[in-house]
């Protein structure tokens, strides 16, 4: 019972991060109808920046400076690239991002090299918050799931209730209707790929102490938060919200629970095999739950592909 | 990708059979003759390592191109079927069964169409983002698998056989590199011919109308999922052929061969190529292959150029290296490639020093930056220097930022030139 508990707390925290990542990921899906694949690697390089923000100013202006410094690269690549390639057609725009995560992965490698950087949790975070039946809970986690609800309320605060929100919102939809009622439509487009983007640089930040700064981590994520918004429903935030608080607990629970094939095949009424080493499928027998925990969500997002293709809160046009 | 096809009007009717041969000649007698130009062992290594590249790519824009699909883990039909090869040729050897190598391609294809039928049979239903990410998922799975079921893919050090098994083919015994040079060629020549064919079948030609304009391809009567499912099926042959001689050239296969990166690389030779032209991924695995071989020796950053390069062909020319090619075609039917010479040469060399100026000042703080403590000599152009020292940053920098700034200031002419020599003499101004 209190594993469980300690489960939840682990799964929301790799939950709401993904989530700071997907939400960023599904606005710009909505707005400009493309995937970014590069939209880990500015997760990446918000841990980069805020590493090297740190070591002169501490952790906390990292916090502050990174993600916005990461948003104006994002605006930046919006407005002389995206923009550009826009005119070729939706399968030009996807193959640039998918180029722009390789050239950053490499101009990352030649910055910083191939090692690890030493980004720590900084140590007024650095003590136990609690703990539950002898699992202790690390405070900075604790810090990790506030810093993603406030954003998350933050934003959801903006896009409903304030003037821009209703801008942002009206232009997904109308773009040729916002903009001749006299808004400037391609600097909202701008301005949401910035914000999205700075999103993706606070999760590097917070994210990168716990999970390890170094040039795989872009990579080790990337396809993971396509997974989870095509899940969620492409476009929907709240069901960017629900797939990624999903996939944090069925990884989570997968790996922390070992779970045999045999004793679920058993269960339904298949014997095991006598002589499991000549036999084709003897690895479908020996197959561990932590075995397949990374490979979950992909399953799933097949599986939903298939039978709901417009995902769990998605709308069916899109 | 309608702005690429608009220059492709070719003589040939939609549907007519009747071929140039020229090409496919040429073509011929170039992959019967280039081992004897380049006769040392490690130039028919890179040019085995080519033709596989050449196949899989043109196999991959059957997808992307022709028809329209963008697919994020296609390495995986190559891989299953070279997977596959690698265990028919391990159970032959152990088996006795006659089978001869040069037929292992054939099944190695077989396996990939029926792999790619089963993938097919629900990641077709829609082209664009939908496709695209049941094709990931597909990816990561089976790259994921390979090292979970290691009965079939041999877990991390992945399944080895042997391609001299059995007897020997009409004397052949596909010990020697060249011998298995002039069986990938055979391969190559044969499917690059039935590609090619598959692109004049209608089939082929409603690949290309689906890709276009679905909604109207099913309003002539066409169900766009059927023909995306032909399409993908017929790459899955090819990619399968591509895994199979795969196989036999290098006798191994990993998960290496299954993943996102394999996939990706594809999608960048395919691209860098050209997507518009059925030549163009031709040129683009030609191209790669010897950027990676080639630039790898040379300097650790290649993947660094390579994503550049790749950037700049989205950006700027879209219809990547066959698209650059083919922009000359109506200049040389209006007869004005002369008027070019000049322009090209004022605009393109200071260019090009620009570019490898630019490149040296970008190994030049690579070296700064992470070269071993007191190892400050670099060599670089055939110059070695200390990077340390500010003189060669001074050259380095000035002659690139002239170089650019005479790039930029003849920009203008090329561009003018550029538009007169399009235009038919006698005709507009």
């Amino acid at each position: 019972m209190e594993l469980i508990l300690v489960n939840l707390i682990d799964g929301l925290v790799t939950g709401l991060l993904l989530f700071m990542l997907s939400a960023g990921l599904t606005l710009i899906f909505s707005m400009m109808g493309v995937l970014n694949f590069a939209h880990a690697s500015f997760y990446m390089l918000g841990a980069y920046f805020a590493f090297q923000i740190s070591l002169a100013l501490g952790f906390w202006m990292g916090l502050l400076i990174a993600p916005i410094v990461v948003g104006v690269l994002g605006a930046g690549v919006e407005r002389y690239g995206l923009r550009r390639v826009h005119q070729y057609g939706h399968v030009p725009e996807l193959i640039f991002t998918f180029g722009l995560a390789l050239l950053i992965e490499e101009v990352v490698q030649f910055l910083w090299g191939k090692n690890q950087m030493a980004y720590n949790v900084p140590e007024v975070l650095n003590f136990t918050a609690f703990a539950i039946a002898g699992n202790s809970i690390p405070a900075y986690k604790i810090f990790m799931i506030f810093i993603s609800i406030a954003i998350f309320i933050g934003l959801l605060y903006i896009l409903t209730k304030t003037r821009v929100g209703m801008i942002i919102q009206a232009a997904l939809s109308y773009p040729k209707t916002v903009e001749a009622l006299g808004h400037n439509v391609p600097l909202v487009f701008m301005g949401v790929f910035g914000v999205g983007t700075a999103l993706a640089g606070v999760a590097g930040v917070i994210a990168g102490p716990v999970l390890g700064t170094f040039p795989g981590m872009a990579f080790v994520l990337g396809s993971i938060v396509f997974v989870t918004i095509v899940i969620g429903g492409l476009g929907s935030l709240w069901g960017a919200l629900v797939a990624s608080l999903l996939i944090g607990w069925i990884t989570t629970f997968a790996k922390s629970y070992n779970i045999l094939m045999s004793d679920i095949l058993n269960a339904v009424g298949i014997a095991t095999p006598e002589n499991l080493d000549d036999n084709i499928f003897r690895d479908l027998w020996t197959i561990t739950s932590p075995q397949i925990a990374d490979i979950l969500p992909y399953i799933l997002m097949v599986l939903i592909l298939i039978f709901r293709p417009y995902g769990l809160l998605g709308n069916r046009d899109a | 990708m309608s702005t690429l096809s608009n220059t492709t009007a070719s003589p040939l009717r939609a549907g007519s059979m009747i071929l140039p041969a020229a090409p496919w000649i040429i073509g011929a007698l170039l992959l019967c003759v280039l081992p004897w130009i380049f006769n040392n062992n490690s130039s028919i290594t890179i040019m085995n390592q080519m033709w596989i590249t050449v196949i899989f790519a043109l196999a991959y824009n059957m997808l992307l191109g022709q028809g329209g699909m963008l697919s994020f883990g296609h390495a995986v039909y190559m891989g299953m079927g070279g997977f596959f090869c690698m265990h028919i040729m391990n159970y032959v050897e152990d088996f006795g069964v006659a089978l001869p190598l040069p037929l292992l391609p054939l099944f190695g294809g077989l396996f990939g169409m029926g792999f790619a039928m089963i993938i097919g049979a629900f990641s077709t239903s829609g082209s664009g983002v939908r496709f695209a990410m049941i094709s990931l998922g597909v990816g990561e799975l089976i790259a994921a698998c390979s090292i979970i079921i290691v009965a079939f893919f041999g877990g991390e050090e992945g399944i080895s056989g042997d391609r001299t098994y059995g007897l020997p083919f009409f004397g052949v015994e596909f010990l020697k590199q060249i011998e298995v040079y002039y069986l990938i060629s055979f391969w190559l020549l044969l499917s690059a011919f039935l590609m090619y064919l598959f692109s004049r079948t209608p089939v082929g030609r409603m690949a290309n109308a689906v890709r276009d304009n679905p909604e109207r391809a099913q309003f002539l009567g066409y169900s766009s999922r059927w023909v995306r499912f032909y399409s993908f099926m017929a790459s899955g042959f090819f990619c399968g052929i591509a895994g199979a001689l795969f196989a036999i050239n290098y006798e191994i296969l990993t998960e290496e061969n299954l993943n996102a990166s394999s996939s990706g690389v594809i999608l960048l030779i395919t691209f860098l190529g050209g997507v518009g032209f059925f030549f163009g991924p031709i040129i683009g695995a030609i191209a790669f292959t010897l950027l990676q071989t080639v630039l790898s020796l040379e300097t650790e950053l290649w993947a660094f150029y390579a994503g550049t390069l790749f950037l700049a062909t989205v950006m700027y020319f879209p219809g990547g290296l066959a698209g650059l090619l083919m922009m000359h075609v109506p200049i040389f039917r209006l007869g004005n490639q002369k008027k070019l010479i000049m322009p090209y040469l004022k605009t393109l060399l200071p260019g090009a020093i620009g570019v490898l100026g630019v490149a040296a000042l970008v190994e030049m703080i690579f070296h700064y930056r992470h070269a071993a403590l007191g190892d400050n000599e670099m060599t670089i152009f055939w110059t070695t220097f200390d990077s340390h020292a500010i003189l060669p940053w001074v050259v380095v920098g000035v002659v690139t930022a002239l170089a650019l700034y005479i790039t930029k200031t003849n920009a203008p002419d090329l561009y003018e030139t550029w538009g007169e020599a399009n235009t038919p003499s006698g005709g507009g101004k």
